[in-house]
């Protein structure tokens, strides 16, 4: 083929133009991509779904079908009870972490240069740069003295020390979303007296969503995996999911997780499913 | 709270009869009160309390746990240099934690790379999808992730073990005689750590996608540009603050990951992370510890502050 | 996010953990993960009218550090032999006197003058166990009763071997297979045991947990592992073996013991002897599948442990058993840095 340059380039505007499927949206291979993607994040999930309905007491060795399991973890309290106490934690500590992280991302973005602005930018991703043990002593260390003095040692502590460590997770896809977002939309409202509330909340925050919303998902699923800071922080009657399982790792992990695991997949996903559609349908 | 903005987009105009000078202090204030809550907060509960390491570092190990308040440099010491287990007069260099330190780190690159590759084409899937949708994929991506790391680790080696579904499978289908071992591997442990830390790339990116104009990429293309150029030129520019903070997310936080590298790779060599925690569990050297993840510490923001200066900021040119 | 809704559940979960949990009636037990039977706990509970509370550790520095941290809460700890005398140094442990309490007379008398508590004035065994090797016999015919296993391996286990991360207990058995005592200061000695695990490392395919799994499945051939965790491997593949080292294989025991500061003393005391009754001993041996220290709590077990090689310690290996301990630092350092060149 020796098409010349004009030649090629006459065909190919021709061919988009005439061509309905040509999309600028799509990139070849990123589809197939995304697909493999979706399917690995879940596959190992069926196995684990899998075991949760073994007969025996293992998770890798089936020993035929039972429901076993799940009346076990249902009608263990402290299972419950911790379920429990990781959902609520999570939703606490996500909750304040996003809400600090918005302030913050709306401090450090879109503006220009400022004395200590990196200062402000590392502060905020310190959490992430010091192994969470060494964190854990420390606020192991300081809670301890707190709550000697105090003699208060509710969940407040583990909810504080969440939060703290979620605020990375929430400000950098937060400020990623502002970097770059137009501030013409609210000059134009500040030009039709839209006060300053006004034009935060009808341009700055619907245009922020997206990035609020990532950071916020991300933030609660890392404080609903955190084992090792949990572990040194909780008091008496405080375990999470997670560190009710460190422990087993060093004697026997049972089927009895894979039943909470996938009774909690199940349960979330039914929920947004049910979401989901209602609020297609209502709009 | 939406001073900043007000004031930013004011500056020019001297509204209010404000002088420049002044306009300016006003909106570096307000932009320090937007940030301080969460700086608040972090230090009571996390860089704050980190100071109590601080002076660790500088004491003397316990008999069996924690600290003697005597005052020694000796793990500032060790963290450079090795005496002898033999004789303690010979001192080398701290040749373990270099060799630590740099399986970290290149795990952590690799990490970075392999989530980069399989997480931009996830994050430009979703971000295409139509807004009503969008949340939903984005909640597919996360709601794996609400199941513990151990029991998702379990389940990987459910799939790759030599009795496992993939080889089972391929046995079955006659396309290979004998199992091939992929637990205990180094590919294993790259595979682990894409799949945990894939979410912390896709969001961020997502987020910056979110907002991608299209008819800028439908200009690169009236622009004779090809596919790939569309990529480079106009995209990747667009959705750069969402590459960085994904970057951030993934490298930082693998530097301390040992989990999976343990039951996927089978963990004969230490990693960053166990190496500092075993200082504070069996090694008995709280100070040892401290001093490490200080300096790992220092090392990072050094990193992270010329990250952002040099990649972030050149070529941006909004914002 | 609906943060006015986040923020009203932050107020309810602080509201309802803000009360004192240490009305009267009710006792902090904190145990390693996955150790409590929950039904002994909840026959506990009934019999008493005391609400039990629960809470889990991973390692005992996390249960030592938090404890000499304070404002814990907790009443109850189950640390191991090997700590007790370091908490007693601390003046952590209250002189309980179990040795005194009604459910005494079930002890078994070999467990009753121990070192790290003689004439058990603090503390009452919860389980007790053994760390020794694991073999697929599928794979090694040979005498699984020897550390050559890990620290020699066969021809047929090269490159099949795991070795559990446990830096004591690896190390114990090393400086016991070259003759030393455990937690030598002898250089000669330790330079023997470095060479060794430097050599045999090579021929190690993992250093990590989940042996239980990865044994019942074959991803492993062989391992160091604890009996318990054999036990369940064996149940799931019958070609594991478990095998005591000749050489010398740690003991481990984990005892029950009272805080200094606990709040709810006579509790306390009421669940001491209460789990020293064999049918209650028994119930903690059931669900964590280690063995109890009290006489007659046998007949109480599952069939299956009754006569499990694992379990039961067969009388030739019966002495060559060694009570794990913390070394003095002086030797504890020797350990540190062997562990770090061999896994750096």
């Amino acid at each position: 083929m020796a098409d010349t340059l004009s030649d090629d380039v006459l065909r190919r505007a021709a061919e988009r133009a005439q061509s309905k499927r040509f999309d600028v949206r799509t990139m070849p291979g990123f589809t197939t991509i995304a697909v493999i993607c979706f399917i690995a994040l879940y596959a190992p999930l069926f196995p684990m779904a899998f075991y949760s309905f073994n007969a025996g007491d293992s998770i890798a060795v089936w020993q035929g079908f039972s429901w076993r399991w799940y009346v076990s973890a249902w009608s263990n309290d402290l299972v419950k009870d911790v379920t429990v106490r990781s959902l609520i934690v999570a939703a606490c500590a996500s909750g304040i972490a996003t809400v600090l992280a918005v302030l913050a991302a709306l401090g450090t973005t879109r503006t220009q240069p400022f004395r200590g602005q990196t200062l402000i930018y590392v502060l905020i991703n310190q959490p992430l740069m010091v192994p969470e043990i060494v964190t854990g002593v420390a606020l192991l260390v300081f809670f301890a003295m707190i709550k000697v003095a105090t003699g208060y040692t509710g969940l407040i502590y583990l909810i504080a020390a969440h939060a703290a460590f979620c605020i990375p997770f929430a400000y950098l896809p937060i400020r990623a979303r502002l970097e770059g977002m137009d501030k013409t939309l609210e000059a134009a409202a500040s030009d039709l007296y839209a006060t300053p509330i006004q034009a935060f909340r009808r341009i700055t925050l619907p245009l922020m969503t997206p990035g609020i919303v990532a950071g916020a998902m991300l933030a609660f699923v890392i404080s609903l995996d955190d084992v090792v800071i949990t572990e040194l922080v909780k008091a008496a009657g405080q375990d999470t999911l997670p560190t009710y399982m460190l422990g087993q790792l060093r004697r026997a992990i049972t089927p009895e997780i894979n039943a909470i695991s996938t009774a909690l997949l199940a349960i979330t996903v039914v929920l947004l499913t049910t979401i989901f559609f209602l609020t297609s349908k209502k709009e | 709270m939406a001073n900043t903005q007000m004031s930013q987009t004011t500056t020019g105009k001297s509204a209010g009869g404000f002088t420049e000078a002044e306009a300016e202090r006003r909106r570096v204030r307000v932009n320090w009160l937007l940030s301080l809550p969460a700086l608040v907060w972090l230090a009571f509960a996390a860089s704050g309390p980190l100071l109590i390491m601080v002076v660790y570092s500088f004491l003397t190990p316990g008999d069996y746990v924690g600290v003697v308040w005597d005052f020694s440099t000796d793990a500032w010491f060790q963290v450079l240099f090795t005496r002898d287990i033999f004789d303690e007069t010979i001192v080398t260099m701290a040749d373990a934690h270099l060799s630590i330190f740099w399986r970290s780190i290149s795990l952590s690159l690799m990490t970075t790379a392999t989530t980069l590759v399989f997480g931009f084409p996830t994050a430009y899937f979703i971000a295409t999808r139509s807004p009503r949708s969008r949340p939903m994929w984005l909640f597919l991506v996360t709601i794996p992730f609400w199941t513990n790391l151990l029991i998702r680790t379990f389940a990987i080696m459910e799939l790759i073990r030599n009795e496992g579904l993939i080889n089972t499978v391929l046995l079955k289908a006659g396309l290979i005689d004998t199992p091939i071992q992929m637990l205990f591997t180094d590919g294993a442990t790259l595979v682990g750590m894409t799949y945990v830390y894939l979410p912390l790339m896709v969001l961020p990116l997502y987020a910056s996608m979110e907002r991608l104009d299209f008819r800028l990429v439908e200009a690169g293309y009236d622009l004779y540009a090809s596919r790939l150029q569309v990529l480079r030129r106009v995209i990747l520019p667009l959705v750069k603050p969402g590459v960085i903070a994904g970057s951030i997310l993934v490298f930082i936080p693998s530097l301390g990951a040992y989990v999976t590298p343990r039951l996927l790779g089978g963990g004969r060599n230490m990693m960053m992370g166990n190496f500092i925690e075993m200082q504070f569990g069996a090694g008995r050297n709280w100070p040892l510890g401290a001093a490490l993840s200080i300096t790992l510490l220092f090392i990072v923001m050094i990193a992270l502050i010329f990250y952002v200066r040099n990649v972030g900021k050149e070529g941006s040119g909004h914002g | 996010m609906d943060v006015k809704r986040i923020g009203g559940i932050a107020v309810a979960a602080m509201v309802a953990s803000a009360g004192p949990a240490f009305a009267e009636g009710s006792l902090n037990i904190y145990n390693w993960g996955n150790y409590t039977n929950p039904d002994l706990i909840e026959k506990f509970s009934k019999e008493y009218g005391v609400e039990v509370t629960v809470t889990d550790y991973d390692s005992n520095t996390t249960a030592l550090t938090k404890i000499e941290a304070g404002g814990h809460g907790f009443d109850i700890v189950v640390p191991s032999a090997s700590y007790i005398q370091i908490y007693v140094g601390k003046g952590l442990l209250m002189e309980a006197r179990p040795d005194q309490m009604e459910n005494f007379k079930y002890m078994d008398p070999k467990w009753v003058d121990v070192e790290f508590d003689p004439g058990r004035h603090y503390t009452v065994p919860w389980q007790w166990g053994t760390t020794g090797v694991a073999v697929n016999t599928s794979v090694y015919s040979g005498d699984p009763n020897t550390a050559d296993i890990f620290l020699n391996p066969p021809e047929e286990l090269v490159g099949k071997v795991n070795v559990v991360p446990e830096m004591n207990d690896v190390m114990t058995m090393a400086e016991l297979y070259v003759g030393a005592e455990q937690c030598t200061t002898d250089k000669e000695k330790l330079k023997e045991v470095r060479d060794i695990l430097m050599a045999a490392k090579p021929k190690w395919i993992a250093m990590d947990y989940g042996t239980t799994e990865k044994l019942s499945k074959g991803d492993l051939m062989a391992s160091v592992n604890w009996n318990g965790s054999t036990f369940r491997a064996r149940l799931n593949n019958p070609d594991v073996v478990y095998g005591y080292p000749v050489t010398g294989y740690p003991v481990w025991m984990d005892n029950v013991a009272i805080l200094a500061d606990a709040q709810n003393v006579e509790n306390a005391k009421l669940f001491m002897n209460y789990i020293m009754a064999p049918e209650n001993a028994a119930l903690i041996s059931a669900f964590a599948r280690y063995s109890n220290g009290i006489m007659g709590s046998d007949e109480f077990m599952p069939e299956d442990m009754k006569t499990a090689p694992e379990i039961v310690v067969p009388a030739e290996f019966a002495g060559k058993g060694v009570f794990t301990k913390e070394c003095p630092p002086e030797s504890q350092k020797f350990r540190t840095a062997i562990w770090t060149e061999l896994t750096k």
